[in-house]
């Protein structure tokens, strides 16, 4: 299908050269441009307007994935690109399913995922008509898009889809959005494969000067408590290798943000884990500095300890969830901000020295001049400071008693509430028992904070979560594309019960492509974030967050095991200590999806917690 | 602070909604904002006047260049351009005050495009500074309906 003869072109300068196809469909164009980007795998959910390139996508040899709803489709691409970092392709038809991968791409676009969502729409003759399952979802996606096509002419397929694949993937990646008329996918044409992309508008390759980097080296020696603030950028942008090399080289401590994770191993000495409202005392201390806990924010900040003098932020964007009150973030510190994207510079919080430069070259460059030149200073006195605040504030939990004699204790357990499983002590478990290797994806909420805290990250990739957007229900059809990617991995979501169901039909997607994504559900009943917050700033008035049967609280609702099983899936209940490591061994052993539904106190909260829009002097750490 | 900002963008489909979007998507102001193609059938020149301070700017200029479709912004400074406005101006005139509204736009160097009994409509093009004497002046005899182009600039270099 995808023979195609080399030809000169006439119009365009002497060596550049296209190539033509035999005559064929739009649709039919539309996935033989998929093959040549060397796409594997879609996850594409059929309807009227999108049938006919399912019908080519029959006679390809590129996967079809048929989800049980166009988000997991959705989410399933972008847990598959975050997961191998190749583009991820979803497909859904015109008006519903076009507005249900709405969500999917927002999230791919908050955290820059390479996506490309292809719609079909309404032949041209109906656009604007009110025509059946129609929406303008060009225009409806345009603020979450990186960019966007809406297809007019069958010729235009080939350079629209090479230009889509190319604005996703490169510079700061992105979702991108074609949306391909009925008419167009069934009209026929000789197609030209144009060989390279060229776009005026598009210039994504950014490096950094020498002199810049030079200043980032003085700015070093300079300093005496310095840190480095990492973020996703460095894991899409494939500089982890470069990040370790310079922090060894520098030995500076490095704290991450949640899109951060595995980015620089959580097990490493100089690892400060990850910062920000729910991230570790002592990241927060080192980037801050250490005050004397403040009952209110109207109460003076009181230094204990000084935090960072030099602040290297390192393809970051400054989100609230890790700056708190973005004015009193590394106040006292001069910060350096390098990222790919100009528009993130000074965007929430301006820096001493703006650098626009792809990470993994600054990296890179910054790595040989400190070869050639070693940092002298040595940081004693600051690595004995983060030492003494890692020993002082580290991650952790108590069975309580508050726990062992609550209401919802002694319906679940009945007399065992000795025997009562934490979280976090499940999540701990699954990182002892997979030595830290397997890839995590997460619904949103505590359990999502949960295993950034207790399941160590060490590689790229390995953790795949909604952070910027925030999307429940995000984690098993994220875990069914990583999976996809990923076959030789053992890919788990942890999960909370809201976030799981909200996309649980996906476990047919599971069971009938046979696709091996393991399932943990921390089963507390309730929206337990939402909750922490009514515990914390609503007095524990409950808006809504019980997700069990209020008519009968002393069974689980819904039955998980009972739902996985009408799906053919195997799933156990959790309820006592002493049952997890059996059953988490079985499921690790599967070679099937698996689903455990673990059964846990729901008054638990997640700690530490810096309120929104507070200051690390507000941090709550201490249970 | 006012700016005027010139962005040369590809005359494709969806482009000027892409940009007007994005002033509304993150709360920027447009005062006026003037699209036409270019000498190159291909590109379309926009003139936006915005307000904002400094960081404000900073960041509309480079959302603008991060949008795929745009190829140059240019956030002239003070004294780096030229710009013209073109305004049409109905008039309310009657005999006694037709005379007096023909000498303004006269000294004006402003254009009569059209005369009825009762109005004059009136083709004034200058800078910033003109156009809105000339309105002031007109508003005294009745202004009918108004039309602008909104501010258009091209560098001095």
């Amino acid at each position: 299908m995808s023979k195609a003869i080399e030809i000169a072109e006439t119009e365009k300068p002497a060596g550049k050269r296209v190539e033509l196809g035999p005559t064929m469909s739009g649709s039919q164009i539309l996935v033989v441009c998929l093959e040549r980007e060397g796409v594997d795998t879609i996850f594409a959910y059929p309807g009227g307007a999108s049938m006919e390139i399912h019908q080519a996508l029959t006679r390809s040899r590129i996967r079809t994935v048929l989800p049980r709803h166009e988000q997991g489709g959705a989410f399933a691409a972008d847990g598959y690109a975050r997961a191998c970092g190749k583009v991820g392709v979803c497909m859904a038809t015109s008006g519903p399913g076009a507005t249900n991968l709405v969500t999917g791409i927002a999230d791919a676009y908050m955290d820059s995922v390479p996506l490309v969502a292809i719609t079909g729409q309404v032949s041209q003759s109906m656009i604007g008509k009110g025509a059946f399952q129609e929406t303008d979802i060009y225009g409806m996606t345009l603020p979450v898009v990186k960019h966007s096509y809406l297809v007019t002419d069958i010729n235009e397929i080939p350079r629209i889809v090479q230009e889509a694949f190319h604005i996703a993937r490169t510079g700061r990646p992105g979702p991108v959005l074609i949306d391909i008329p009925k008419n167009v996918q069934q009209a026929r044409t000789q197609p030209v494969f144009p060989k390279e992309v060229r776009m005026r508008g598009y210039k994504p390759e950014q490096h950094a000067s020498d002199l810049e980097l030079n200043e980032i080296i003085g700015l070093i020696e300079k300093s005496e408590r310095p840190v480095l603030y990492i973020g996703g950028g460095i894991i899409t942008g494939e500089a982890s290798r470069e990040l370790r090399q310079f922090v060894e080289g520098t030995q500076i401590p490095v704290a991450s943000t949640l899109m951060g994770c595995g980015a620089f191993p959580d097990t490493h000495a100089l690892s400060l884990r990850w910062l920000g409202m729910h991230g570790a005392a002592f990241a927060n201390w080192a980037v801050n500095g250490e005050y004397e806990p403040r009952k209110s924010p109207a109460e003076p900040m009181r230094q204990m300890a000084p935090g960072a003098d030099l602040l290297l932020a390192f393809g970051v964007r400054f989100d609230d969830r890790v700056t708190g009150k973005v004015d009193k973030f590394c106040e006292h510190g001069t910060i350096v901000h390098v990222d790919i994207d100009p528009s993130e510079i000074n965007k929430n919080k301006p820096a001493n020295l703006p650098v626009v430069s792809d990470i993994k070259y600054a990296l890179g460059r910054l790595c040989e001049m400190i070869r050639k030149r070693p940092i002298q200073n040595k940081f004693s006195a600051w690595h004995e400071q983060v030492a003494r605040w890692k020993a002082k504030a580290p991650f952790g939990y108590v069975v309580t008693d508050e726990v062992m004699k609550s209401q919802h204790m002694r319906d679940h357990l009945k007399g065992q509430e000795n025997e009562v499983v934490l979280p976090q002590m499940a999540i701990e478990t699954l990182y002892e028992m997979t030595d830290g290797e397997a890839i995590i994806t997460t619904g949103v909420g505590q359990h999502q904070m949960w295993t950034g805290q207790f399941y160590k990250f060490k590689h790229p990739r390995q953790l795949l979560t909604s952070a910027g957007l925030g999307a429940m229900g995000y984690g098993y059809p994220a875990a069914l594309g990583a999976k996809v990617a990923c076959p030789d991995k053992q890919v788990i979501d942890i999960d909370g019960d809201g976030s799981f169901l909200m996309n649980i039909q996906e476990l047919a997607t599971a069971h009938i492509e046979k696709i091996a994504a393991k399932a943990i559900i921390l089963n507390n009943q309730h929206l337990g974030m939402v909750m922490q917050w009514e515990d914390r700033f609503y007095a524990g008035n409950r808006g809504h967050t019980y997700l069990g049967d209020p008519d009968n609280r002393k069974e689980i609702y819904p039955d998980y095991v009972a739902v996985c099983r009408s799906f053919n899936v195997q799933c156990e209940r959790v309820m006592y200590k002493r049952d997890l490591r059996a059953a988490m061994q079985r499921m690790l052993e599967a070679q099937e999806p698996y689903v455990l539904d673990i059964v846990v106190p729901y008054t638990e909260h997640v700690l530490p917690f810096i309120p929104a829009n507070r200051t690390v002097a507000d941090m709550i750490w201490q249970a | 602070m006012r700016h005027t900002i010139s962005v040369l963008v590809e005359n494709k489909f969806g482009a000027l909604t892409r940009v007007a979007g994005l002033f509304s998507g993150r709360g920027y102001n447009i005062d006026t904002l003037n699209v036409a193609p270019t000498a190159d059938a291909t590109t379309s020149r926009m003139t936006i006047v915005t307000r904002g301070d400094d960081a404000t700017l900073e960041q509309i200029v480079k959302q603008l260049n991060k949008l795929a479709d745009i190829i140059k912004v240019v956030d002239f400074r003070e004294g780096e351009y030229v710009d013209r406005e073109l305004v049409l101006v109905k008039v309310s005139v009657d005999s006694n005050s037709r005379a007096e509204v023909m000498q303004i736009t006269d000294i004006f160097r402003a254009k009569i495009v059209d005369v009825q009994p009762e109005t004059l409509t009136i083709e004034v093009t200058g800078d910033e500074g003109k156009v809105e004497k000339f309105m002031e002046l007109m508003k005294s005899f009745g202004i009918l309906e108004l039309t602008r182009t909104g501010k258009v600039a091209l560098g001095r270099k």
